[in-house]
Parts: structure tokens; C-alpha cells; sequence
């Protein structure tokens, strides 16, 4: 047992390691590919990082984490050099953790909490959660952990994303037969068609998948889920519980004139050609993708930052964030933010697209704004935007792609009787279970909350894949 | 993984392809459409679904070699696999007894416009088809759209076999005649469309047309193939193909589909020159 002087002592020492910083391509370098930026931490300064944490008693980081992750305890092994072991525990409650380390908003969930920031800087939890799973991937060292002798229960998941893979390799742990379908010809939702590789390089999902496959998981491709099969006939083929994991996929726009002519593209159709079918190293690829010269992106989330860097990369000479409120109120992670000023976009707050002119074949050449205050603050919570009257001006562009968010796919519960959804088209549930209105379907994710994040994707899955397993077993 | 089962030239540029896809095969009705990739480079292209054969498992497509990705697809032969297909996709054509209907197929799109006319003819309607094509040599499927339709008229473009002038023509023809028409599908390229629902519509004949624009996943994930009808925008993929050919904005969809026309250009060229090893 440790007095508190001992403790106080512990502390202060740890303090005095700063928190380690991840080296970076340049950004004059990397505008020019799309290898990933951050390179990671070397083993030296992962333990360095590790020692920082002070072990607390009662973590304030593990429920900070929606999927739970025993956070001082990987770290624990991080510090003492046993990298596998550390990947290992990591992988005990998240089937994804070199995604995690490197998409999750740690700033609001386990680095918020920690206990180091609220005098310095909190421990690195995402840095060192990439390192541990990084190193396990790069020494190909992949343990396969035992399955559960076989439950005889059958169980689909619709939709390859973060839910759904997670909810995939939960269940077949325990020992459930599990099928995902798939609508792409590749698993990973958003983590691969939206998340552009510098950022999350494809190879790291593909790893990911891969090992949820070698735990037994099936994935069928090419499989449109309200098309090719309804959920009824899912279980008529004799799955015992389906989980809808089909993410708010249909892209918004703004419906103000001239939105549809040519050169504009949703961020989810920029972001899928870049990502998903590789029209960045078109014509290797054949899918194409229209290189701008001036590209505006509008809107002020991660999937705008992604696609203005997409822009850069694709050879922009300028490149925009074209965003109604102001820097205080964008929804994008402050460290993507500050990748996007490093490699020279250019952001223009307070400014809203209203209309868009076309030249004379049709193609975008000029969209017209108008300028923004900010007023009371709206449902949101931020301040909301207010027209300056007489404010209008034009921006010269060649491409736009809009990022303002995007809603639920309708296909699923048009074609699932039975199946409730609100107002906004999103899955009713309960709480805490991912139970739907329809017995013996689940569902989470985006197709619940609506636009948000990987980790909280991971966490429905979960949650859901507890719910169903109790709800299989009880068949 | 898809086999090729038969592939056949109905002329010089347009190809007829067999190929096995049993559970598309299974559910898809007419006027749906596939999306195809032929290997993991690809580019995911629409087709619509000619004819399926639920037994066999097979789907069968028509399409014009007019790029990169055509280009290949016809290359490859009976025994051959076509790596991705995704479908059925989009809403089924709407089928009932109108009376009676009249199919336009022009090019290609006869291909398109065939099983529309079979489960037209099935549900009772009289079925008059009218298929055009340029010139005698590239006209598809005239046995074929015989066999489904009560009567059947040719056009061709310059006169080398039937009707010398446009499928339009024709249909103004029909109802000048005093045929009393209940409904109308048109499918072909997009200035013919336009053209098929310029002659009915003062006559206020219900005229479907579908549509054919760029599409990427065909889920209606994307919203690449956005077009306006009624002034509003929809998803071509999830809310059509079909639309009613009235309210459809064709400008915007042809300037739409010439998008990557420089781009298609520069694939082909690489094709040709088998660059990128296909």
C-alpha cells in the first residue's frame, strides 16, 4: 500500500514526462500523396507516453470509452515493453482497435477524462492504442482467440460497418453462426469508402476484416439487403435475429438552385470514388474523378475536412471550407481541423452557398454566397447563423462537394413490416439493447442516432450484440 | 464470382451476355437493373435486366460497347467470371392492364424496353412496340419484340429498312391513325426520350421513360445520379429508373451524363494500349 505523500510524489514524477507528439510527413509533402500522416510512435516513445500513466484507482478513461477498453491496463503493458500483450488486451473489447486509434474523438471521450488533464496534458490513449495495434499487425504476431463451441443460432447482420463488424465478431466469439451482407464489394461501411487513406489506410481495414473472418465470421458481398432479400426472407432462410447496421447512407443536400449541375458532388460520392474505388490513381483504376482547380467544400464536420483534403491531394490550387458559423462551432476533430490550415486550406466562415451558376456546357463555375452573423443559440446548442443582409458575393470554383450531413436510407424499413422509425427516418430502439419494434431485430448505429461517430457505431454493436445473444439463447 | 454462360455480338457493337447469378435471378422483375464490376479495379456500371431464368439462375443483359469498362466486358467469354454483380435495383416497372400500350425502343434500348413489353403483354394490355435503330445492320431483338407485341413497327434512321425516320415519327403516326393509346414506355437514348414525350404529351398520354444516369454504388448512397422531375430532385437508383417522362428534366441529364467525357476518353486510350494490364 502506497501513502498519499508515495502517491503525490508518483504523480508529480509522471508530470514531468510531456506527452508525446507523433511525427508527421510534412504538409508540403503530403498534399502531394495520400500516404498517412502521422507515422506513429516508435517503441522507445510508446513506453515513454505509457509511463505517463499514473494507474488510477478508479479510471476515469474505461467508462469514458463506449466500448470499454481496459485503458490504464493495456497502457500498463505498453510501459513495460509487452506490445503483443498490450494489443491483445486491447482486442478483449474492441474488435477494431488500429481503426480506433486512429478515427476516435479521444479529446471527448477517454483523453477528456483522464486525470493528467486537468493540470497538463492527458495520456496519449489513441496514440498508444495505434502503437499496440500497429505493432501486432506489423509482426503479423495475430492471435486468434477460441471461439465458443457452436449455439446453433444463426445471426445476420446487415450492413459491414463499424456496428455491424463489431456486433459480427462479439457474437461469434460466443459461439453464434454469424453472416454479415454487405452492399459494396467490400466490407468496412464508411471506414472504407468515406475515410480517405491518409487518414485510415485501407490495408489496416482489410487486416481487420480479415481477422474477423478468421474467427468465423461470414460476409456475403455484393448483397443488398430490401433488394435482394428482405429481412422476412432472412428469416425464412432461418437466421434467428437480425441486426441492422445500415448506417445513415443517403447524402443531403442543400436544394438551392443550380445544386445539380455538373461539378457538384455530394461528399459521399467524392469521398467513394476517391476511397472506395481508388479514382485517385485513375486511370490505373477505372473509376474517374474530376480533378478542380478551385474546389469549394461546404460544410464544417470530418467528412468536410476529409473531402477538402481529398481536394488538395487530387491537385487543387485552392481549396475551400466554405462553413456558416465559425471556427468555434465546427463539428470537425480540432487535430483534422489543424491538418487541413497546415497544408494551406483556406477557410471561410460565416459563409453559406445560396445559389450556383453554371458556364455555358453546364459545368459550375461560380457559387453565390452570403455572408453570416451568429444570433441565439438554436436546439444545437451553437449559435445559430443569421443572413447579413445585402452580403451576397460570388467565389470562382470549379468543383464543390457538399458535406453538410447526410440521413437515413429508407430502403430497409420500407421493405421490413413491423419496423418503426421516427420522424427523420431513423430506427426506434431501446435504450441500451438496439431492440427494434420488430421482434427479433436489432439495430444500431447511424440508422439510430443519425450521423456519428465510429466508436459510438462500436458501442451500439455492443450493446446489441449482448441484447441478442440473451434473445437467441432464450429461443 | 459470375460465370459467363453465353455471350453473343447482335451487331457489330451491341452484345447480348448470359451470365449466372441465381438469387438476382430469383427475385428481379422488369425494369430493374444490375450493377456490375468485372474485377476489383473496375468501374461499377447499371445495366438493366433483360431477361432472367429463375431454373437456370441466369440474368441476361444487352449492352452497347461505348467505353473502357463495355469494352471489356465484351472481351470476355462464355466460361469467363464478372466479379461483382449487385441487384435487383431500383422499383420494378409499374405493370398492369392499361388497354392499350405502346412500347418505343430505340438502339439499345430495345433490349430494355423487351421485358417491359412481355409483362405488359402478359397482364393483357395490346402491345404495340415501335423500334428504331439507325440503320438495318444495328437494329436488336426484332423477332423477339414480335413474339410480345400485337403489332410491331421498324424505323431506321435512313430508310435501309422500314420506316425511314425516327421511332417518334412513327409513334405520331400511331395516334394521328386514331389508335387510342392508354399508356406509353419509351427507352432509348436520351434525346429520343425527349423527343417521344414532346408527341404525347399534348395528347396527355401517361409516358414512363427510364432513365440511365452515372451511378456509383446504385444504393442510393451517393447521388451521383440525380436528376429533376417535377423540379425536385431525385435518385435515379432508389427512386426510379422509371419516371414519368412529362415531368423529367432531359437537359440536365444529358449535360449529367457528359460529366467524364474527357476522362472516358483517356481510359479508352489506355485500354487500347493495354496499359494498366487488363
Amino acid at each position: 500500500m502506497e501513502n498519499k505523500e508515495e502517491k503525490a510524489e508518483k504523480k508529480e514524477k509522471k508530470e514531468k514526462i510531456p506527452r508525446q507528439a507523433m511525427p508527421e510527413q510534412d504538409p508540403k509533402a503530403r498534399i502531394g500523396n495520400f500516404d498517412e500522416v502521422p507515422y506513429g510512435y516508435s517503441e522507445e516513445v510508446a513506453m515513454l507516453e505509457a509511463k505517463r500513466c499514473i494507474q488510477c484507482k478508479k479510471p476515469g478513461c474505461i467508462p469514458g470509452c463506449p466500448v470499454d477498453v481496459d485503458i490504464p491496463g493495456f497502457i500498463k503493458l505498453i510501459a513495460e515493453g509487452k506490445f503483443i500483450e498490450a494489443a491483445w488486451k486491447l482486442k478483449e473489447t474492441n474488435a477494431l482497435p488500429a481503426v480506433c486509434g486512429r478515427v476516435c474523438p479521444q479529446e471527448d471521450q477517454c483523453e477528456k477524462v483522464c486525470i493528467l488533464g486537468k493540470k497538463g496534458d492527458p495520456v496519449a490513449v489513441g496514440r498508444l492504442e495505434r502503437f499496440a495495434a500497429d505493432y501486432e499487425r506489423a509482426t503479423g504476431k495475430i492471435e486468434i482467440p477460441k471461439v465458443a463451441a457452436p449455439t446453433g443460432k444463426k445471426i445476420a447482420i446487415v450492413g459491414a460497418g463499424p456496428a455491424g463488424l463489431t456486433i459480427a465478431g462479439d457474437l461469434v466469439k460466443v459461439g453464434h453462426d454469424v453472416t454479415v451482407f454487405e452492399a459494396l464489394h467490400k466490407a468496412g461501411g464508411v471506414l472504407i469508402y468515406g475515410i480517405p487513406e491518409f487518414r485510415l489506410p485501407k490495408a489496416i481495414v482489410d487486416a481487420e476484416v480479415d481477422y474477423l473472418e478468421k474467427l468465423g465470421v461470414k460476409i456475403v458481398f455484393n448483397a443488398a439487403i430490401g433488394r435482394l432479400k428482405t429481412v422476412d426472407d432472412l428469416f425464412a432462410e432461418g437466421f434467428h435475429a437480425v441486426f441492422l447496421g445500415v448506417g445513415a447512407g443517403a447524402p443531403v443536400f442543400m436544394n438551392v438552385p443550380g445544386e445539380n449541375i455538373s461539378g457538384i458532388y455530394s461528399a459521399n460520392e467524392y469521398l467513394t470514388r476517391s476511397n472506395l474505388m481508388k479514382a485517385y490513381l485513375f486511370p490505373k483504376y477505372d473509376t474517374p474523378i474530376v480533378k478542380g482547380k478551385n474546389v469549394a467544400v461546404i460544410g464544417g464536420g470530418n467528412v468536410a475536412m476529409d473531402s477538402v483534403r481529398t481536394a488538395l491531394r487530387l491537385g487543387a490550387d485552392n481549396a475551400y471550407i466554405i462553413y456558416r458559423r465559425s471556427k468555434k462551432e465546427m463539428p470537425a476533430r480540432i487535430e483534422e481541423v489543424h491538418h487541413a490550415e497546415e497544408e494551406g486550406v483556406q477557410f471561410n466562415f460565416l459563409t453559406n452557398p445560396i445559389e450556383y451558376i453554371g458556364d455555358e456546357n453546364g459545368w459550375v463555375k461560380q457559387m453565390v454566397c452570403n455572408r453570416m452573423e451568429l444570433g441565439e443559440p438554436d436546439d444545437s446548442g451553437r449559435r445559430r447563423p443569421i443572413v447579413i443582409k445585402g452580403s451576397e458575393f460570388t467565389i470562382d470554383v470549379d468543383i464543390v462537394v457538399v458535406a453538410i450531413g447526410t440521413t437515413a436510407n429508407p430502403v430497409i424499413p420500407r421493405t421490413t413490416p413491423g419496423l418503426d422509425v421516427n420522424k427523420w427516418g431513423y430506427i426506434v430502439t431501446k435504450d441500451g439493447t438496439g431492440e427494434t419494434t420488430r421482434m427479433g431485430v436489432y439495430a444500431g448505429g447511424d440508422i439510430v442516432t443519425g450521423s456519428a461517430t465510429v466508436i459510438l457505431a462500436m458501442g451500439a454493436g455492443r450493446q446489441a450484440a449482448k441484447a441478442i445473444d440473451e434473445y437467441v439463447r432464450s429461443l | 464470382m459470375h460465370k459467363i454462360i453465353e455471350k453473343t455480338y447482335l451487331q457489330d457493337i451491341v452484345v447480348r451476355m448470359v451470365f449466372e447469378a441465381p438469387e438476382i435471378a430469383r427475385k428481379r422483375k422488369a425494369g430493374q437493373f444490375v450493377v456490375l464490376m468485372i474485377d476489383d479495379k473496375g468501374e461499377r456500371i447499371p445495366l438493366t435486366i433483360v431477361d432472367s431464368d429463375s431454373e437456370k439462375g441466369t440474368l441476361t443483359i444487352i449492352f452497347q460497347i461505348v467505353g473502357k469498362t463495355t469494352t471489356c466486358l465484351a472481351q470476355l467469354s462464355a466460361g469467363d467470371y464478372i466479379k461483382h454483380v449487385l441487384g435487383p435495383l431500383g422499383h420494378p416497372t409499374e405493370v398492369e392492364n392499361f388497354g392499350t400500350s405502346v412500347c418505343v425502343g430505340g438502339g439499345v434500348g430495345v433490349g430494355v424496353v423487351y421485358p417491359i413489353a412481355a409483362a405488359l403483354k402478359k397482364k393483357g394490355n395490346k402491345v404495340i412496340s415501335i423500334i428504331g435503330a439507325r440503320t438495318k445492320d444495328i437494329l436488336i431483338l426484332e423477332e423477339e419484340m414480335g413474339k410480345v407485341s400485337d403489332k410491331l413497327l421498324v424505323a431506321t434512321d435512313d430508310g435501309s429498312y422500314g420506316f425511314h425516320g425516327f421511332v417518334s415519327a412513327v409513334l405520331q403516326n400511331l395516334i394521328d391513325s386514331g389508335e387510342k393509346i392508354d399508356r406509353v414506355f419509351a427507352i432509348g437514348p436520351v434525346p429520343m426520350m425527349r423527343v417521344i414525350c414532346n408527341v404525347t404529351k399534348p395528347y396527355n398520354i401517361k409516358t414512363i421513360v427510364s432513365l440511365n444516369p452515372i451511378m456509383v454504388d446504385a444504393t442510393g448512397m451517393c447521388g451521383a445520379c440525380r436528376v429533376s422531375v417535377g423540379g425536385r430532385t431525385k435518385f435515379g437508383c432508389v427512386d426510379g429508373p422509371e419516371f414519368d417522362g412529362h415531368e423529367v428534366d432531359f437537359g440536365l441529364l444529358m449535360t449529367r451524363l457528359r460529366m467524364y467525357c474527357d476522362q472516358e476518353k483517356q481510359s479508352m486510350d489506355m485500354c487500347r494500349c493495354g496499359e494498366n494490364g487488363k
